[in-house]
């Protein structure tokens, strides 16, 4: 789960990381009376989205006076923001964070993640910060700095320390670091987070570390155990359909393509998708029905698929072992009930009661292509959804 | 012989009475696990499915000799349920539970370190040795025994390699779903090597996927230590980057983890990558 910045500076006040005064605002005026309750000589205006890569399209704004802040606050707000995090139809800005500014000396890198490869918290600095840091890792690797945790330990000095020193920082900022370090580590562990990235952390003319943005994404496994975490959601953020999907316990992912999946499992659910690219086609769609599913979910499940409409026809592929074949037909047969179904519909149905299934399915009046072999299927769907478009 | 797991196995099952813990032992019995007994506090003393159910792991292994355990208790509970198992002594841990916050399996992966319990999952299928032993949620019809040795780290492309197996007449020795989180038990490598050291498998098929880079790590043991033939498929090639494909570990991010990079390392390893999921059988036979 994602949160915006100016929440995740909220959680940094919390746990005693330095940001920038400032506060959000939803409406021009709003913004206008920020700027001047802040007070200063310019301010920064920026536009709340779940994506980076906000600067480079106008996301972010240096405004010279309290009407400069109303005016930009005017132009984003109510906008969608295309940047290269976010694909083509980009993400409402529904409110914009107002910064006080700082005179920058140098920005640095900071995050905290789980690394699967180590399985431990790590850090990772560099001194090559406000760029983006899989570039500096990639090119440079030699600027980049990690440090894995304990978890019977914890974050200790000395690790503070050597950071502090890689980044060149000097007295009374190697203690600041650390503060800030512990800080991360502290929020990390009470909020079951999965990543936090401080891009850039800025040591300013005066030597202050502050964080000039911040990011946090949370681990979903874990967010039903944190209410205050879960209340900082915002769908307006997310796809409509996958908000939809999450409701009703599937896992469901849109894409650019025109041919429909429907499959148990997430590793068939994918090696499907692949399948249909190998065959010619385009998946239009990521969708895991699960194990324990019902009637209720494939037919929610189908509507889901047939609400996007591109999908020009629809791949089903059950490898039946928990799931039961038969489940899955009736699921199909209450969704055709319910919507009408105008695109050709390829069905493989295998393993437990898969004849039962198909025979569901073969008294009906869909435009219904069984298939007993999933190469010919993706082959058939692939055929059906070219000659539709 | 198989690994992990044969017909003598003791297994019990924490979480037994619960829905998912009593369906599955019922399955299991019916397949011919030797199931001894199952774990639920507060209801030791109880007989469930014709079973004794015990209070604490310990209990259930004082009483039984299980030296294997199932775990079938929500996310929130199943750190606790792992780490009771590795107290009382179990010696192969499956967890079978989806859904555990990623910090609680770190502290459990730590915890863990040197006591020399074997640990499969979470977020997986279990293991199965066809026609002696199953473990897990894997519907038992689909398996016959033989030399195939399957490792995946998903569940129903294990389906989907055992039933191309077996169609193929080859069957399994032992299919082990090491499961789809970042923050697992056994990998790849762990797998393989009891593989590679197992006489009745004669050939292997590996199943990996987007995220992390246990099956690049795969490649290069394969290429050091593994004579035996493996056939290997990688799902997730048009997964977007920076989403989760389900599984909690299916994720490309930073560039890493991609599937383009899996398929590389296996073949620059020399292992035989089939790029359609239908091929995986095929293929096997034609590596043997």
């Amino acid at each position: 789960m994602n949160i915006h910045e100016y929440q995740a500076k909220q959680l940094f006040l919390h746990y005693a990381i330095p940001a920038p005064d400032g506060k959000q605002a939803a409406s021009p005026e709003g913004a206008e009376q920020v700027a001047k309750e802040l007070g200063g000589e310019s301010w920064v205006v920026k536009a709340q989205v779940h994506a980076g890569g906000r600067g480079k399209v106008g996301g972010v704004k240096l405004a010279k006076s309290p009407a400069e802040v109303a005016g930009f606050s005017r132009d984003m707000l109510g906008k969608r923001l295309v940047t290269k995090q976010t694909g083509a139809e980009g993400l409402p800005i529904n409110s914009v964070l107002i910064e006080k500014t700082y005179p920058i000396k140098r920005e640095l890198y900071l995050s905290v993640l789980v690394d699967r490869g180590s399985q431990r918290i790590i850090f990772i600095a560099s001194a090559a910060g406000g760029m983006d840091i899989e570039t500096v890792a990639h090119e440079t690797p030699e600027q980049i700095i990690t440090v894995p945790v304990h978890p019977a330990a914890g974050l200790q000095g000395y690790q503070c320390r050597k950071v502090a020193y890689a980044l060149g920082l000097k007295g009374a900022q190697i203690k600041a670091l650390g503060k800030i370090m512990q800080g991360l580590y502290d929020l990390f562990l009470a909020k079951d987070a999965s990543q936090i990235e401080i891009n850039p952390l800025i040591e300013t003319d005066s030597g202050e570390l502050m964080a000039l943005d911040a990011k946090i994404n949370f681990d979903d496994n874990a967010v039903e155990a944190h209410p205050d975490i879960r209340a900082m959601k915002d769908p307006a953020q997310e796809d409509e359909k996958e908000n939809k999907a999450q409701q009703f316990g599937l896992n469901y992912i849109t894409l650019e393509g025109n041919i429909g999946c429907m499959v148990n499992g997430a590793g068939l659910a994918m090696a499907t998708m692949d399948l249909v690219k190998l065959k010619g086609g385009q998946p239009a769609n990521f969708l895991d029905v699960g194990g324990g599913t019902s009637v209720e979910k494939v037919c929610e499940a189908f509507k889901l698929i047939l609400s996007d409409h591109s999908v020009k026809a629809v791949l089903v592929n059950i490898f039946g072992g928990i799931v039961q074949c038969d489940i899955i037909a009736a699921g199909i047969l209450a969704a055709v009930e319910q919507v009408h179904v105008a695109v050709p519909v390829v069905v493989r149905l295998e393993g437990t009661n898969a004849e039962q299934g198909r025979a569901l399915l073969s008294n009906t009046g869909l435009n219904l292509y069984a298939a007993d072999d999933l190469a010919h299927a993706a082959e058939q769907v692939v055929a059906l959804a070219k000659e539709a478009a | 012989m198989s690994i992990l797991i044969d017909k003598d196995t003791k297994v019990i099952c924490q979480g037994f009475t619960g829905k998912q813990g009593t369906f599955h032992s019922q399955q299991a019995l019916d397949y011919g696990t030797k199931l001894v007994g199952g774990v639920t506090p507060e209801r030791g003393g109880e007989t469930h499915l014709g079973l004794p159910v015990f209070n604490t792991v310990q209990d259930a292994v004082n009483d039984t000799g299980a030296t294997a355990s199932v775990i079938y208790v929500p996310p929130f509970y199943a750190a606790d349920a792992i780490l009771e198992a590795v107290d009382a002594g179990i010696q192969l841990i499956v967890c079978i539970t989806e859904g555990i916050p990623i910090l609680q399996m770190l502290r459990v992966k730590a915890a863990m370190a040197g006591t020399g319990a074997l640990l499969i999952g979470p977020n997986c299928p279990g293991v199965i040795t066809p026609g002696a032993c199953k473990i897990g949620i894997m519907p038992g019809h689909i398996h016959r025994p033989g030399s195939i040795g399957i490792v995946s780290r998903s569940g129903t492309l294990t389906y989907e390699s055992v039933h191309q197996t077996t169609a193929q007449g080859l069957g399994q020795s032992t299919c082990v779903g090491i499961g789809g989180d970042p923050i697992h038990g056994m990998n790849f490598v762990d797998v393989l090597s009891r593989f590679q050291a197992d006489d009745q498998t004669k050939g292997i098929v590996m199943v990996g996927e987007i995220g992390g880079g246990e099956e690049e790590e795969a490649a290069e043991y394969i290429k050091a230590h593994v004579t035996k033939p493996v056939v290997a498929y990688i799902a997730g090639q048009t997964a977007p980057p920076g989403k989760r494909m389900g599984h909690a570990g299916a994720i490309v991010t930073g560039g890493k983890g991609t599937a383009e990079g899996k398929v590389a390392a296996l073949k620059a390893a020399g292992i035989e990558v089939v790029s359609s999921p239908t091929d995986i059988g095929v293929a096997m036979k034609r590596c043997l």
